[in-house]
């Protein structure tokens, strides 16, 4: 038996109309639009009815403004002329949610210190990782604020979407500070452990980043001591609500090798944690609309000597019909693997998408079966 | 192919550079561009060195070849002779190697590897991943074989994306992390020297659309804000105009007479059903809007200046070993090569 190379269909419609679905993260590599795709799920729930508010990253400018997001604010606000269920919409500040999550687990003092140590300014701005740690906590308190039926969430633009799951851990592992107190306090018992080339490795470390930065950061892991329990209890109630039945994850990627690639890690991944996959979006794809081979439309182009524009219409056809040829290689190369993923074309809209028409037109094509030549046309005809 | 309105081309300047880093947003194909750049450069008989920093493997992927280890192996021969070897550069690994030279910790180096010690010095100071990926790249570009000639007439740097790039290239704000006497410390000296010297150019690989070029002009500003020279700007896969030059505004309006187009077909014996010929012309009008976003997005790059500008074409087909020299040919043909490289 040949192995299934077509796709189950993602049902976005009834993803975003089931109230059971509480959380949806869409993960996938740079570039393929995920803000996009959520910021446009989202609206399309709220004229569902639903009141959707839709966490993002790093907006492009104008969507941002489309989403009354010019400032940040840290904290949703409501975007108008979308109905009749509510739209809210909110950008992450990264380091603000630090000091506000440092502040909910310290008394003030202790706050206070943890806040003016250098080595927090390093943790709290440029930690890899921490974007997504953060990302992650401000789901959590909008899932523990219960205002919402829908929270859409856009994931950081990593080079991998795995980076979403692994930052909080690999994070929490650092700030544990296993290591940091083993170099600020090395000969006490450590020698058994590791022997003579932990002095020697301390020795090195300090001798490259220098005494200072250690001593500031074993000053930290002290005053962070105290709120740790706190931190790392988050972490991980959030990182369960990921798995809960309330939280669907959308894998977005383009018809590229490279984004396909990653969307696989990741969906192999999400089966290994347990974690519920809805579907993948496949982003940006070149549906035919016209029944014609591209060997017939090159051979006519070529005799057409009198029409330039009848050759042209032939020839950016033909090619239109190599690259449909490929994305479906590609997908059907993904689905081959993964049969058992259901996806959801959507086909290219031209130029840039930078207003509530322009993701409600993503939401139709996000929920439209199959694009037919009928169907692609008309909802051509809509984005004018 | 390329014809610029305006902008220039590949400059002597930019042939004489010995150290080509490239980066771009994510999706603009940065690595096939990188690839293809380092084979440009080695025709005729030179040898360039394409390197990645990210651990991503994307050049052994690329040249369909096995993972590449922390050595260099050549990858391919170049058009009219000419080699090109690759490194994928590890952070841990060059700082053991740092280790190693300085302090002589033997096999307690790799006992530390495997606690996550040298993970977590890397996660401390987070200039340091950069200064010694910059570091190793630096040693690459200066070394000289035995006849006291540099050992690469060139050197390719598969370099972070857009969004980090300049952090990672900019070693001077990474050093604030760094001892100020220890060794890392005057090795991450030279990597300023060279990056900020004529021996290097960052090219910014990008596609014709919106956030990419917006992407790539904060970039520019960025790099030369921090003294860093940007060398030539890439617009990737860039896709055929076919439609003749007047009916092209009407198309991207949605007028596309298709009674016309299906008169001339059936005159060239081609009789299609309406139906199909709707298709053609709803196709018809996607790609004049997609010709329209592309020329605006080339608009706005032509109005900044101070790089060169160069294209490559969409390969309908992707990319691999044998397109790779399709794009260092056209890099060529627009002038990119290696200048008379000095002793």
């Amino acid at each position: 038996m040949s192995p299934k190379t077509v796709a189950n269909r993602l049902d976005v419609d009834a993803l975003i109309d089931d109230p059971a679905t509480k959380v949806l993260v869409c993960c996938g590599s740079g570039g393929v639009g995920k803000t996009t795709t959520s910021a446009a799920l989202a609206v399309r729930a709220a004229e569902h009815g639903r009141r959707a508010v839709v966490l993002t990253i790093d907006p492009a400018k104008r969507l941002a403004q489309a989403l009354g997001l010019e400032r940040l604010a840290n904290e949703p606000g409501r975007v108008e002329a979308v109905g009749p269920g509510e739209l809210h919409a909110m950008m992450l500040d990264m380091r603000r949610t630090f000091d506000e999550m440092v502040q909910a687990h310290a008394t003030p003092d202790r706050a206070e210190a943890i806040m003016a140590n250098p080595f927090y300014q390093t943790i709290s701005s440029s930690f890899s990782g921490t974007q997504e740690y953060m990302a992650m906590e401000k789901l959590g308190q909008l899932v523990a604020g219960g205002e919402w039926d829908l929270i859409v969430v856009d994931t950081p633009p990593s080079r991998s979407a795995l980076d979403f799951l692994d930052a909080p851990q690999r994070m929490s592992t650092f700030l544990d500070g296993r290591m940091i107190r083993l170099l600020s306090a090395p000969g006490r018992g450590i020698m058994r452990v590791v022997g003579v080339g932990f002095t020697l490795f301390a020795k090195a470390v300090s001798s490259i980043i220098g005494g200072q930065m250690l001593t500031d950061a074993s000053a930290f892991v002290q005053a962070f001591d105290s709120v740790f329990g706190g931190f790392r209890e988050r972490a991980e109630a959030t990182y369960q609500l990921l798995r809960s039945p309330g939280t669907a994850f959308v894998v977005v990627a383009a018809p590229e090798p490279d984004a396909l690639r990653e969307a696989a890690y990741f969906v192999d991944r999400l089966s290994t944690d347990g974690m519920p996959l809805a579907g993948l979006v496949l982003n940006r794809t070149h549906p035919v609309f016209a029944e014609l081979s591209a060997t017939k439309a090159r051979a006519v182009a070529e005799e057409l000597r009198g029409s330039p524009l009848a050759a042209a219409v032939l020839q950016l056809h033909a090619d239109r019909v190599d690259l449909s040829v490929r994305e479906e290689r590609l997908l059907a190369r993904f689905t081959g693997a993964h049969p058992e993923v259901a996806v959801t074309k959507v086909p290219v809209v031209e130029g840039d998408i930078s207003d509530l028409a322009g993701l409600r037109e993503i939401g139709n094509r996000l929920a439209a079966p199959s694009p037919s030549l009928i169907k692609g046309k008309e909802s051509l005809a809509k984005i004018d | 192919m390329t014809e610029w309105a305006t902008g220039a081309g590949w400059t002597s300047e930019l042939s004489a550079a010995r150290l080509h880093v490239v980066s771009g947003k994510g999706g603009t194909g940065k690595t096939t561009v990188a690839a293809a750049l380092a084979l440009a450069l080695a025709s005729g008989g030179r040898r360039t060195l394409l390197v990645e920093v990210e651990g991503r493997q994307g050049i052994a992927q690329l040249f369909d070849t096995a993972p590449l280890p922390y050595e260099e192996r050549k990858i391919a021969v170049a058009p009219g002779g000419g080699e090109v070897r690759a490194l994928a550069i590890d952070a841990e690994a060059a700082l053991l190697e740092y280790f190693e030279l300085f302090y002589k910790l033997g096999m307690a180096g790799r006992t530390l590897r495997r606690m996550g010690a040298i993970e977590f010095a890397t996660t401390l100071a987070p200039g340091l991943r950069d200064v010694l990926l910059t570091g190793k790249v630096k040693e690459c570009v200066t070394r000289t074989g035995a006849d006291g000639r540099p050992v690469y007439d060139a050197v390719v740097l598969d370099a972070p994306p857009t969004g980090r790039v300049v952090t990672f290239l900019d070693v001077t704000t990474a050093m604030a992390d760094l001892a100020r006497s220890g060794p890392i410390h005057k090795q991450a000296e030279g990597v300023v020297a060279l990056m900020h010297s004529p021996k290097t150019a960052v090219h910014l690989v990008t596609l014709l659309e919106e956030l990419p070029v917006t992407e790539t002009l904060e970039t520019v500003g960025e790099l030369a804000a921090v003294g860093l020279r940007v060398g030539a700007v890439i617009a990737n896969q860039v896709r055929p105009q076919w439609l003749p030059d007047r009916s092209l505004a009407a198309a991207a309006g949605g007028r596309v007479d298709g009674a016309r187009i299906r008169s001339a077909l059936a005159g060239a014996g081609l009789d299609l059903p309406a139906d199909v010929i709707d298709g053609l012309v709803a196709e018809t009008v996607e790609h004049a809007r997609r010709v329209e976003s592309e020329a605006a997005a080339e608009e706005r790059l032509d109005v900044a200046t101070g790089f060169a500008r160069l294209e490559l074409p969409r390969l309908i087909g992707g990319v691999d070993l044998g397109t790779l020299y399709e794009l260092a040919e056209a890099l060529a043909e627009q002038g990119v090569g290696v200048g008379k490289v000095s002793a």
